[in-house]
């Protein structure tokens, strides 16, 4: 038998093609995107056992109707505002028990971040559109407010501790001590302004 | 004198495609790392609205999406064009959300039940009606955690 230079080469012309075919099918059935948005709790349904007598300072009413307007405690104000306007009101320090607040210490206003509560309501027809831009401005005025404290406490923004702590790859790259520090820290700066935003159907007699 | 034109004219030497399969190969490791598989096929219109203080949804398991919008064109005919809940590729009615949203949580692990979140996708133009609606419902069921999922972007161009 004739001997041969060695085994026979196998074509590879088509591994072009077979690669193709299976890039296309990914590009066609997968997507990129990671979603991302506004995390929100809503209230249990079932009322709490005892009527807890919340004063009327400590609620910011604001009110959005069916033409995207807004009523903040009362008065109309510009979206632009609100931001500014909620964060005056967390950071009122009414009572002058909160030590860490810059707030006015308006005693019309809200006693103490951890007694303050947003309540956001909404007409049947207002767009969803305008909700999220108001709900986006609320927590931006919590979120501002605690990026403040975690910046005089810890020389970070809160918004970048939380992302670290809630990333699963930080598992990973921290060990155990680390984390639970980290997990301090967020909880601290949380309790510090604790976000209360009610979006019940809050009725007016309490 | 024939001979040296023939020469010329003859073919441009080819390039080599020798190492498409290499680049090929290399997008499509690409695609398949950074990508994930898409689950529902959208029967509703869903351009959601942009948010800055945005939190990323992670552990993909832990979510359960609800799609609210009109109909796409191809069902306006069969389903109106009033705003619709989808959810796993299927309408569902309002008053059937409840009991399909506990059946999505019933269908994963047990230690993950009490984590689960419910990202709603919410068309921009939507009202605010039957979003209250299906956020009483989720309170029926217990399901509290939710999360408006958006796009990241100005909020300001919401309202144009």
């Amino acid at each position: 038998m004739a001997r041969r230079g060695g085994a026979p080469e196998v074509s590879a012309g088509s591994m072009a093609d077979i690669a193709f075919l299976l890039l296309i099918f990914f590009l066609v059935t997968t997507t990129i995107e990671t979603d991302a948005g506004l995390d929100r709790m809503l209230p249990p349904i079932e009322p709490p056992d005892v009527d807890v007598i919340i004063k009327e300072k400590n609620i910011f009413q604001v009110n959005i109707n069916k033409n995207g307007q807004l009523l903040a405690d009362d008065n109309l104000i510009d979206l632009k505002d609100l931001r500014d306007k909620a964060k005056e009101f967390l950071d009122n320090n009414g009572d002058a028990s909160c030590t860490y607040c810059k707030g006015k210490k308006n005693p019309e206003s809200s006693d103490n971040p951890s007694k303050a509560i947003i309540s956001l309501k909404s007409d049947r027809e207002t767009k969803y559109s305008t909700y999220i831009t108001v709900q986006n401005e609320l927590v931006g005025a919590y979120n501002e407010l605690r990026n403040r404290e975690a910046n005089r406490l810890y020389n970070m923004d809160f918004v970048q501790l939380e992302a670290d702590y809630l990333n699963p790859e930080t598992k990973d790259k921290l060990d155990e001590d680390a984390l639970e520090e980290l997990k301090a820290k967020v909880k601290r700066i949380q309790e510090l302004f604790p976000q209360k935003l009610s979006e019940a159907e809050t009725s007016s007699s309490n | 004198m024939s001979k040296f034109k023939l020469k010329k004219s003859t073919h441009t030497p080819e390039v080599s495609t020798a190492s498409l399969p290499d680049i090929v190969f290399m997008l499509l490791f690409f695609f398949m790392t950074v990508t994930v598989m898409k689950d529902d096929t959208l029967k509703v219109v869903n351009e959601l609205p942009n948010a800055t203080e945005i939190k990323k949804l992670e552990k993909k398991n832990r979510i359960i999406t609800i799609y609210i919008g009109k109909p796409v064109k191809k069902f306006e005919e069969s389903q109106g064009n009033q705003l619709k809940i989808q959810m796993d590729d299927r309408f569902v009615n309002l008053a059937d959300l409840g009991s399909k949203v506990l059946e999505a949580i019933n269908e994963r692990p047990e230690y993950i039940r009490g984590f689960i979140t419910i990202s709603l996708k919410v068309d921009k133009k939507a009202s605010m009606g039957l979003i209250d609606d299906v956020k009483e419902e989720l309170r029926k069921i217990n399901a509290l955690k939710i999360n408006y999922t958006t796009y990241e972007g100005d909020t300001y161009k919401n309202l144009e």
